[in-house]
């Protein structure tokens, strides 16, 4: 009962999209009637397609083994919040989660959007309808989350235990936050392009959408990096693996437009590249999920591909795009020129900004992309770190330089002595971190110019809080300061790891040790464990300093039996100044057992940065809201005053 | 220093541009030279790759050539496609799934001498995964390679 009523729900909200999006185009030619009903219509397609999603999860919940989805994925022996997390864990249910958190969000603006004219608003709407309908036609037609099995299954498959993590329970969620987010700016964008009036409304109104969707996709990367860092058990962060990849360029995109949109919101300027940036960023966040789920590449993250699937994906990012792209073709020359602006300015920086952004966007599109290019040509080949990181820093370094200078420039002109002057002792910090970097030698030219640019960031994204007093600066613009200073801790983090990483790999007998920066490694022996569905064999590593033991270390080699597989579980040492990380290898000759070690200093910063970057966008957020609902609430006293009167 | 709207939008379509249009060539240059291609040991045979460039090495691990270097922790195996063969030593610990008789893809290098030094091991990372670039290899050439080390 519960699968067909969840289906049913999902039938009525396809249903409710298809109207939505005709009433928006006949209430767009006069029917008044029609364009009353869209927001109601709007709202209930979220409620039902909530309800769609609530009835799989208590599938999952239960462990209904008669939905084939459940019985494919889950086992009745998996702890309970792996149960429930499963039911986004695979394609269907995932796509399930995309179109829930769509229709919400639509049914959210539909409630509480009130900034823009009602004929924006409805071709937005409209628009959000055309998305979410390509969804649920991906859905009911390619994968129906709720298919019965002709006869129930005995007992579940289990689901990839790779994925049976705290962490990546809550990484596809939050990174589908976020491309959501940017569904939301994209119809905006379409509405906006539709009406031609792209202003300051449409920029202060998609920018929380933005800044929004922003967060959740810095939360959602930085998740899905430390995932592959603890548990795939190779010592690494990022990859530069097209999943990866897939997850930063709507990241990158959505960068960009929230700072576009921020010189839209104040001085009216860059009306059509925000516009254009509205549509890039969507599509980044397509063709994200096209690589995901059509596994056309290699990954190390692909899990749930299948090819079918992502030319249904491909064809749907072909309609909305190419849709859009037209629509943009049609109308741009009609959007009223915006403000012109002096080439000394805040608004010269963020173009500057945005500028590098786009060129990093392209670089990264282009590295995940060539190899698809020339496999159509008969040649297969990979791109890894070797591009990725010299072409990227080419244009991230002089990015992070226009992040030290653009926040001190004033809109409108700015003369330059002052700013040079308060810039002072961030190049002071540079020059110092500079000097030691080369009296050091261990850094690379990348790793060290890239501690350099950090310790200069750190600095100059404080500067704009120096001149006033901190308490009563706006939230928005601690917002930009507490993320900008997140930008140089990771970068600070990044540079470190690679400069003065440590690595030892070894054969051990049980009883011997290694030393690793300046710690004593003894391995004593290696015990089997067993856990709730799983085996495993874990070393005993204690780790010692002049014979003081600090800490055991237990890695394991762990053997699922549902679905049957081996995972490598490194275990992890934080230090404040740095990370112990071991992996336990395979036995080696004569009872040997292999090791490897690896001391990565200040490795932990890389995602305390991130996190600082996530809560300056939170700040930013709570900071519009704040403006907003002041706003709203003087206008009310407003009018209640002129009625009195 | 005033600018008309016009000129204004003109020099800012020519920055973009040229920023892009750098961006696009630095990159297709980048790609040139750092993408590594992927050889069978057949392709490795016939048109051998240049020592010390980046590559990725796939096919089958050759049954009974699993064996250890004498420096205690390298592993040496063989892997083959059916047509040939080439050495391989890799550093670091095996993935979870690597058996002989599996296919594998290895990123690394040749040395001089012919060998195939690997930093990473792509092996099976589910039951169901097979890396993409054996899938058309398991189909065709699977079974020649595993006619050829059962007889």
């Amino acid at each position: 009962m519960i699968a067909e009523l969840g289906l049913l729900a999902l039938w009525l909200a396809a249903g409710l999209s298809g109207f939505q999006l005709f009433a928006a185009i006949l209430a767009g030619r006069g029917a008044a009637v029609l364009g009353e009903a869209i927001r109601p219509v709007a709202v209930m397609q979220g409620l039902l397609a909530a309800f769609a999603f609530a009835m799989l999860v208590w599938l999952f919940a239960r462990t209904d083994l008669s939905v084939a989805l459940v019985a494919q994925h889950s086992h009745s022996a998996k702890p309970f919040v792996y149960k429930l997390s499963g039911a986004w864990a695979n394609h269907e249910g995932s796509m399930l989660l995309w179109v829930m958190v769509m229709a919400f969000s639509g049914a959210l603006v539909a409630l509480f959007e009130r900034r823009l004219s009602v004929a924006t608003m409805r071709a937005t709407l409209g628009a959000q309808a055309i998305v979410t309908l390509g969804f649920y036609a991906f859905l009911l037609i390619s994968s129906n989350p709720f298919e019965r099995l002709a006869t129930p299954a005995v007992e579940g498959n289990g689901l990839n235990p790779l994925l049976q993590d705290p962490g990546l329970a809550f990484h596809p969620p939050t990174l589908y936050f976020g491309y959501v987010g940017l569904s939301v700016a994209f119809s905006f964008a379409v509405g906006a392009l539709v009406t031609g009036e792209v202003g300051r409304d449409f920029a202060r109104t998609m920018r929380s959408w933005v800044l929004a969707a922003w967060v959740f996709l810095t939360l959602g990367i930085a998740a899905g990096s430390w995932w592959a860092y603890y548990e795939l058990g190779w010592g690494g962060w990022w990859f530069w693996d097209p999943v990866e990849n897939a997850s930063l360029m709507p990241w990158l995109a959505a960068t960009a437009l929230f700072h576009s949109t921020s010189v839209l919101a104040s001085r009216d300027a860059l009306r059509v590249w925000t516009v254009m940036l509205a549509v890039v960023a969507f599509s980044m966040a397509m063709v994200g999920t096209f690589l995901v789920r059509s596994g056309v590449l290699t990954s190390v993250h692909a899990f749930a591909v299948d090819p079918e699937r992502g030319t249904f994906i491909l064809v749907l990012l072909g309609i909305f795009i190419g849709g859009a792209l037209a629509l943009f073709a049609l109308r741009a020359g009609k959007i009223a020129e915006g403000s012109r602006f002096s080439w000394k300015s805040r608004e010269a920086s963020l173009v500057v900004n945005n500028v590098l952004l786009t060129a990093l966007l392209g670089i990264v599109l282009l590295g995940t992309l060539y190899p698809l290019l020339t496999e159509s040509m008969g040649t297969r080949v990979s791109v890894g770190p070797p591009y990725f990181n010299p072409v990227g820093a080419i244009f991230f370094f002089p990015l992070v330089l226009a992040m030290m200078v653009g926040p001190l420039l004033r809109w409108r002109d700015t003369k330059w002595t002052p700013v040079v002057q308060r810039l002072a002792p961030a190049f002071a910090a540079m020059a110092f971190v500079a000097l030691l970097v080369v009296i050091d030698g261990r850094a690379g030219l990348l790793s060290g110019t890239g501690l350099v640019l950090a310790a200069g960031l750190a600095l100059a994204s404080l500067l704009p809080l120096a001149r006033r007093k901190p308490w009563r600066a706006p939230l928005t613009l601690w917002g930009m300061v507490v993320a900008h200073f997140g930008l140089a801790v990771t970068l600070a983090g990044a540079s470190a790891e690679s400069a003065f990483i440590e690595e030892r790999l070894v054969s051990l007998t049980p009883g011997e040790s290694t030393r690793i920066s300046g710690w004593d490694v003894t391995l004593r022996g290696t015990i089997p464990v067993a856990g709730p569905n799983w085996t495993a064999i874990e070393g005993e590593l204690a780790v010692s300093r002049d014979g003081a033991i600090a800490t055991i270390l237990s890695p394991q080699r762990r053997s699922f039996w549902s679905p049957p597989q081996t995972t490598t579980e490194a275990a992890l040492w934080t230090r404040w100044n740095g990370q112990l990380y071991a992996v336990l290898g395979e036995p080696a000759e004569s009872g040997k057992r292999k090791v490897r070690l690896w001391w990565k200093p200040f490795v932990t910063l890389i995602w305390y940065g991130a996190l600082l970057v996530a809560l300056g966008g939170l700040l930013a957020l709570s900071g519009r809201a704040r403006s907003a609902l002041r706003r709203s609430i003087a206008v009310g006293r407003a009018t209640q005053r002129r009625e009195v009167a | 220093m005033s600018w008309k709207p016009k000129h204004q939008r003109m020099a800012l379509l020519g920055v973009a541009l040229v920023a892009l249009v750098g961006a696009v060539l630095l990159a297709m240059w980048g790609l040139r030279s750092q993408a590594s291609y992927f050889y069978v040991p057949a392709q490795v045979e016939s048109d051998p790759p240049a020592v010390g460039q980046n590559i990725r090495l796939g096919g089958m691990v050759l049954e009974g050539s699993l064996g250890q270097a004498d420096d205690g922790v390298s592993i040496l195996f063989t892997v083959h496609d059916g047509e040939a063969q080439v050495p391989v030593r890799y550093r670091g610990i095996l993935p979870d799934l690597f058996v002989e008789g599996s296919g594998v893809v290895a990123e690394g290098r040749f040395t001089p001498e012919g060998t195939f030094v690997a930093d990473t091991l792509l092996a099976k990372h589910d039951e169901n995964y097979v890396p993409r670039e054996l899938e058309e290899m398991t189909a065709a050439q699977a079974k020649a390679a595993v006619a050829e080390t059962t007889k």
